[in-house]
């Protein structure tokens, strides 16, 4: 099966917006998901410049899909989707 | 302490807007219609009863972010016009937070409440349990008598089916020194005689009614004038934001600002004077000594705890040193304090070496507002090196173990206590050491006001764990205090 990979947004937007609450993803996926999904930070990505989207951060991108308003359940349950093959 | 509520991130969106407005061709109306922007026309009503409230509340937010109070407004005053004094006035407003009435929810009195979920029961534990006669069973079903009742709690925890519980003003029970309660319209009122401004009343109501008053537009207003506009931020400010401090710097620069120091070299002024007083003090028999760099611990002497004061150590504060430091070096600039605290608004006003304070909200909804990537910018080092345990002044048990590191006399040996966090009990605690002119546990009492210390201030951005791991990095790198 195709590596899922995370990126957690740590441009100054997202992480003034709260993405060092979804830190602890960094442990729990590894924990739940092994190597079948990889999760690492990342520079802005480039969803928050538009005028009223710094209102959507944090972001997240799940492979090629970016997350608004990220939450940990919200990635988990993205994750759970994914990894299942329902999506 | 909560930092990552949603109406902590409406302040900060709001604060974005301020800024880009701000920077903007029109800054006047382009503040007037944010209230329009975030909440337009048939855009659904998250939180209130309708969007013209969601629309007040949101203004009277811009008011206080512009730098006023908002009780007692007049109503007919438009944004337009708060936005308009804000770039006209040259002095700061004296009491740094304020209560958005419309905001406060007036959530029901404070008490121990009878649910329906009261059995009636044979077993009447509820009213055994009552040592003040409150607690009777009418109906069927326990009452229980306000005038009588104590709020000891015996009853709730007597209920074999949880159906009596406690009944709390969020406000009422953060604040440590019982300044803000509900007036007779059961609306919030903070008593600026008691508060100590510890800001913990701002980080914990649901409704995010209680506010500061923010300086924000008079720093921007000092950088956009071409003044020189020098900042000097807190070590626990450090672990706010991404990238590292030296990344943190040339961010700054990029802001606007004219230079950047770090208060952590105060901090190292105030480790070797406290570390001098406390073998001075202790050789002199004295039982115990505390130290004084913590704003709401200070206002809490000032206020409520003068039995203290004699053990208080009269060393200065790391903000007081470095302030006293760029104030020579720049002696014609606007000096900004960046802040994870509430109460350094109080100390600051007192200080003349200290022109205005930004917290870590702010200093990054400038950021935002001027899109500057922090992970992205060049390090640039500072004029001065800070040590290691000035860095970490901003964790709890940081200061006391950076005064410990320096007692290097054979006869004292310094024996940390740490008061993390003041609450109620803690502040008992405190009256007792004073009162017994005695600490059993130890004699170097570090006070902070904060749980977690200045990183769990109540105007921080980032979670404790990701701010004390990003100040660990530095940590590393950092030199030891000599
Ligand atoms: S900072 Fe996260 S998308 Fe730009």
């Amino acid at each position: 099966m195709k590596n899922i990979e995370v990126k957690i947004c740590s441009g100054t937007t997202c992480f003034v917006m709260g993405s060092s609450f979804l830190s602890e993803l960094y442990e729990i996926i590894p924990q739940k998901y092994g190597d079948r999904v990889t999760v690492k930070p990342s520079l802005c990505l480039g969803q928050c410049s538009n005028s009223d989207k710094h209102s959507k951060a944090p972001y997240v991108k799940i492979d090629e899909e970016y997350i608004s308003e990220a939450t940990i359940e919200k990635v988990l349950n993205i994750l759970d989707k994914k990894v299942c093959g329902n999506e | 302490m909560n930092n990552n509520s949603q109406s902590i991130f409406i302040k900060k969106d709001i604060l974005i807007r301020l800024v880009e407005a701000f920077f903007s061709d029109d800054f006047i109306s382009n503040t007037a219609s944010i209230p329009f922007k975030m909440r337009p026309k048939n855009a659904e009503v998250p939180y209130r009863c309708c969007i013209y409230k969601e629309r007040e509340i949101i203004k009277d937010r811009i008011i206080a972010d512009l730098g006023f109070s908002v009780e007692n407004l007049d109503e007919s005053e438009r944004l337009e016009d708060f936005a308009k004094k804000s770039l006209e006035r040259d002095k700061k407003e004296e009491t740094p937070l304020t209560v958005i009435d419309a905001a406060c929810k007036g959530c029901v009195p404070s008490r121990v409440y009878v649910t329906d979920l009261c059995q009636g029961c044979v077993a009447r534990a509820c009213e055994k349990s009552c040592k003040f006669g409150a607690v009777t069973i009418e109906g069927g079903r326990s009452y229980i008598d306000g005038n009588k009742c104590k709020n000891c709690g015996m009853c709730i925890k007597s209920c074999p089916y949880n159906a009596i519980v406690r009944l709390i003003v969020p406000c009422e029970q953060a604040c440590p020194v019982g300044a803000i309660s509900k007036n007779s319209n059961g609306i919030a009122v903070i008593d600026f005689e008691k508060c100590i401004t510890c800001g913990k009343c701002v980080a914990v109501c649901p409704f995010g009614a209680v506010n500061e008053k923010s300086q924000i537009i008079d720093v921007l207003q000092g950088i956009k004038t071409g003044k020189k506009v020098v900042a000097m931020f807190a070590p626990a400010i450090a672990g706010q934001f991404p990238g590292n401090i030296y990344q943190l710097k040339s961010a700054m620069l990029k802001a606007g600002f004219y230079d950047v120091f770090e208060v952590a070299q105060g901090a190292d002024v105030t480790t070797r004077n406290e570390a001098k007083e406390f073998t001075e003090r202790m050789k002199e028999g004295k039982p115990f000594m505390t130290t004084s760099c913590c704003a709401g611990y200070n206002n809490l002497i000032k206020k409520h705890l003068a039995e203290i004061k004699t053990f208080v150590s009269d060393t200065k504060t790391p903000l007081f040193y470095i302030a006293e430091i760029v104030r020579k070096i720049y002696p014609d600039a606007i000096t900004v304090f960046i802040s994870p605290c509430v109460a350094k608004r109080v100390e600051v006003a007192e200080n003349e070496n200290i022109d205005y304070v930004l917290n870590a909200d702010e200093l990054g909804a400038i950021f935002v507002g001027r899109k500057i990537e922090i992970m992205e910018m060049p390090e640039i080092e500072y004029q001065f090196n800070s040590s290691k345990q000035g860095r970490n002044y901003g964790s709890t048990g940081g200061v006391s173990s950076a005064v410990k590191s320096l007692v290097k006399d054979n006869d004292v040996n310094a024996v940390p206590v740490i008061i993390d966090g003041l609450n109620k009990d803690s502040v008992k605690q405190l009256k007792k050491y004073a009162v017994d002119n005695c600490c059993p546990e130890g004699n170097l009492i570090e006070v902070m006001c904060c749980e977690g210390g200045c990183i769990g201030g109540n105007s921080t951005i980032a979670n404790q764990k990701t701010a004390k791991r990003i100040i660990n990095n530095l940590l590393e790198k950092s030199e030891d205090i000599v």
